[in-house]
């Protein structure tokens, strides 16, 4: 039941990004990998894997879209770019909407019926998952954290400028 | 075809529809979403493989997918922030980079 569960949740994760990367307005977009990146982890939810689909809507879902859209509004902060924003938008949720609708139902249908798949309980799922992040894998988490320590170095170093410059360019 | 299987060639799918998003669009924010879908992808296969061979190892590799595309995102945002003046976003017309 919950493989099946996992599959309709990924196929929803599937479409949504199939429209996503053929949309034209970078909003649509942006509101389509939401929904993607939602329904993908109502598929981890499902595969028991709730560690993984807590850090999906966190991490994914919540900071890297929210990344994005802080890039859009810099970019296109003027009042023109904000109308036409609001024109889009008025028909642009209503996709997005339906594919987190549609992952949302095996939801409804696990709520009552105890944990939706048989893998491992949560808790000792996480301690596993720390026992091996930080002991088999521990030269391989720190690389990860080496990766983002120099994707921060590089983000410091290219932002360095572009405050007054994005002020310029706010002002034209 | 096995629930696996199924989950898999999705997985494959997402891979693909991202990987034709970057090939296809030109322009730089679109080809970020579109690496995000790609990336997403395998998360899905990792997390699949792993939920049915009940280990957590599936779990671990989808904390590295994460933390390259943290990184990913981090980068890729900022370099487009910059050649958004140079070329207005269009990554056909970046063809010299300046630090």
């Amino acid at each position: 039941m919950s493989w099946g569960f996992a599959i309709w949740a990924a196929t929803l994760a599937f479409a949504a990004a199939v429209m996503a990367v053929t949309r034209a307005s970078a909003v649509h977009a942006l509101l389509l990998l939401l929904a993607s990146l939602l329904a993908l982890g109502v598929a981890f939810f499902a595969m028991a894997a709730n560690f993984a689909g807590v850090i999906q809507l966190l991490i994914y879902a919540g900071a890297v879209v929210a990344v994005f859209v802080f890039v859009v509004m810099t970019v296109d902060a003027g009042e023109a770019a904000m109308a036409r924003e609001r024109e889009m938008l008025r028909s642009a949720w209503r996709w997005p909407a339906l594919f987190v609708g549609l992952s949302v139902i095996p939801i409804l249908f696990g709520i009552g019926g105890g944990p939706m798949g048989e893998g491992a309980p949560a808790g000792a799922d996480t301690r596993e998952l720390g026992l091996l992040l930080f002991g088999d894998w521990g030269v391989a988490t720190e690389l990860v954290a080496l990766m983002l320590i120099a994707g921060m170095i590089g983000v410091r170093h290219l932002g360095r400028n572009l405050g007054p410059r994005l002020r310029e360019r706010g002002r034209e | 075809m096995t629930p696996l299987n199924i989950l898999l060639v999705l997985s494959a799918g997402l891979f693909m529809a991202g990987l034709f998003g970057v090939a296809a669009r030109r322009t730089i924010l679109m080809q970020l979403i579109s690496l995000e879908v790609m990336l997403s992808g395998p998360a899905l296969g990792f997390i699949a493989v792993g939920a049915y061979h009940g280990s957590v190892e599936g779990t671990g590799m989808f904390l590295m997918v994460l933390g390259l595309a943290a990184a990913e995102v981090a980068l890729g945002l900022a370099i487009y922030l910059h050649m958004r003046r140079a070329t207005g976003g269009d990554s056909d017309a970046a063809h010299r980079l300046r630090g």
